[in-house]
């Protein structure tokens, strides 16, 4: 078996998930290439090829792959991948939106968001937003799969000495064009790979109050998540959301307020190792997952926090 | 120009959601059925281009048992036009379903194509992009904003981290994202109009195209569930616990 991971990386730098991705690999069995299609990507090219268990890393250097529009990476990865058994990505914004393409260029079934490999051809993902759990096995010969990348704990980033080979390979389907973007400016981690996560919910009001998060986070090093509820009321932008619709994580140290806990939140953060609620309505449904809950109006118990951390760390 | 809107029966998003004991998948006997949230977004969109004098005619779709007529009908209800209902009792999985929609893309030769991003049963997110691909087209997905603009349409797309806007030849794929729009209720006027508004019936066969399931779902399974834990009294007692108990900050 020949699997071929394609890397997520911003042009300048290979993203945590990608290490996770060869985890995935791993778990299949079998030599493992991974293809890193952007423009200059020199530098990501050496970190994937640092990687643990990797063989070989491909590089498909051109401005048409500099934006990751989906046409033009379909075509890319459809033409590299044929000739192996599995092809892998990670399933954020870029690997959902370029691999169904490429399932249909190759005309094989796609499986989504996996969380567990059972076998070569048999994997584990949640349906019904987390609220059952799939085993599905695929027939096609090449087995095109998105990777939930916190169901598997990353390989090392370093130690391996992949061999590098430039592609050239150059598909611009000339049906798209990048116009321009806007990410959120922020020094802390990004939300899908830290190590502690704060969110909040409906019960912070307004999008100023956040501030009181993010005061918090900055002392422990944690991202700032938020709720649908929140984000549906216009408090803070779609990017923050955690759950089903929004970004999947599993941290460390996951904290909730102001959050009730609705199942579509839950499917986002159930998998965090230690997950701490702070919410005034006792019954509120996150309690029923929380390891530490505490009973208190957020408003108060926010600043408490940070003057407690503070003593801490 | 024409629109064409997919959109799906799926379970509706307020039930709670039971694996059956036998692990053969996820009980739906007697269960509340309504169109997938996405597809509602996807078909408002339509309307609002419709009333923008964008859109001339918007012409629904949807794959499925005899009762996604009911789906299709509360779409004709919200403004669109006209539906195509390919009927089937078979499991249509994502690859089929954009084979089965490039047959009728083909047949009605809309300009754009607004689908859902995703089903809320299957969570498959792979339809809208199959399709773009089986008919070369590009795609927009996640949108949060369309704007069409001659022979173009310019997506701005909801990705990690933040916005990014694409320019995409027309005809194209766009997939929805919440953020889109505020799909509206139908009134009742409406959904008694929507009666008479024409709705054809074809099969797979009529459209040629082969149902063949790749993927085989041997066992589905309720997820763990995740204990509660404790409740601490203070602020104090929690980081104490977090410190030296769970040993997490």
């Amino acid at each position: 078996m020949s699997i071929l991971v394609i890397a997520e990386h911003d042009n300048s730098s290979l993203k945590q998930a990608t290490l996770n991705v060869v985890a995935a690999a791993k778990a299949i069995g079998g030599d493992i290439d991974v293809l890193v299609a952007g423009e200059n990507v020199g530098a990501v090219a050496e970190a994937a090829a640092k990687a643990e268990g990797v063989s070989k890393v491909l590089v498909a250097d051109n401005a048409a792959y500099g934006h990751f529009l989906a046409e033009n990476l379909s075509e890319l990865v459809a033409e590299v991948g044929k000739g192996y058994s599995h092809i892998l990505t990670s399933a954020g914004t870029t690997g959902k939106d370029f691999m169904p393409r490429v399932a249909a260029l190759l005309d094989v079934a796609q499986v989504s968001d996996i969380i567990r490999v059972e076998s070569e051809d048999t994997f584990v993902r949640p349906i019904y937003a987390g609220n059952a759990i799939a085993t599905v096995k695929a027939s096609d010969s090449i087995k095109v799969v998105t990777v939930r990348p916190t169901g598997f704990d990353p390989v090392a980033a370093e130690g391996g000495s992949a061999s590098v080979e430039q592609l050239d390979v150059v598909k611009d389907a000339g049906l798209s064009s990048f116009v321009g973007e806007e990410k959120a400016a922020s020094d802390r981690p990004d939300l899908a790979s830290a190590g502690i996560v704060i969110s909040g919910g409906r019960g912070m009001q307004n999008g100023e109050n956040f501030k009181m998060l993010e005061q918090v986070a900055d002392l422990m090093g944690a991202a700032v998540g938020a709720s649908r509820a929140a984000v549906d009321a216009g408090f803070v932008p779609n990017d923050m959301q955690v759950g089903q619709t929004g970004k999947i994580v599993a941290p460390q140290l996951y904290v909730a307020v102001g959050i009730s806990g609705a199942i579509q939140h839950l499917a986002g953060m159930s998998d965090s190792k230690v997950i701490v609620a702070i919410n005034k309505d006792e019954e509120a449904p996150i309690f029923q997952v929380a390891d530490y809950g505490l009973v208190a109006d957020l408003f108060e118990a926010v600043p408490q926090l940070e003057e407690e951390l503070k003593k801490v760390l | 120009m024409k629109v064409l809107v997919a959109v799906k029966r799926v379970i509706d998003y307020n039930v709670k959601v039971r694996v059956k004991p036998d692990n053969t998948g996820v009980d739906l006997a007697n269960v509340k059925m309504a169109m997938n949230p996405f597809c509602e977004i996807a078909v408002e969109e339509a309307v609002r281009l419709k009333e923008k004098g964008v859109a001339t005619e918007i012409v629904v779709v949807s794959i499925g048992p005899k009762a996604s007529q009911e789906q299709i009908r509360t779409a004709l209800a919200l403004g669109a036009d006209r539906g195509i209902h390919i009927e089937t009792d078979e499991e249509v999985q994502s690859l089929e379903a954009a084979k089965l929609l490039k047959a009728v893309v083909e047949k009605e030769e809309p300009k754009l194509v607004i689908l859902g991003k995703q089903s809320i049963d299957s969570d498959n997110n792979q339809t809208g992009q199959m399709l773009a691909a089986l008919t070369g087209m590009g795609q927009g997905t996640f949108a949060s904003e369309v704007v069409v603009d001659g022979e173009k349409v310019n997506v701005t797309r909801e990705v990690d981290g933040g916005l990014m806007t694409v320019a995409l030849n027309l005809p194209a794929v766009v997939t929805t994202d919440l953020r889109l729009n505020e799909p509206r209720y139908a009134s009742l006027p409406n959904i008694m109009k929507a009666k008479k508004k024409p709705l054809e019936t074809v099969s797979s066969a009529d459209l040629g195209v082969e149902i063949a399931p790749r993927l085989s779902t041997l066992k589905v399974e309720a997820p763990a569930a995740r204990q509660a834990g404790i409740k601490v009294a203070d602020v104090a007692e929690l980081v104490d616990k977090l410190k030296n108990e769970a040993k997490v900050i």
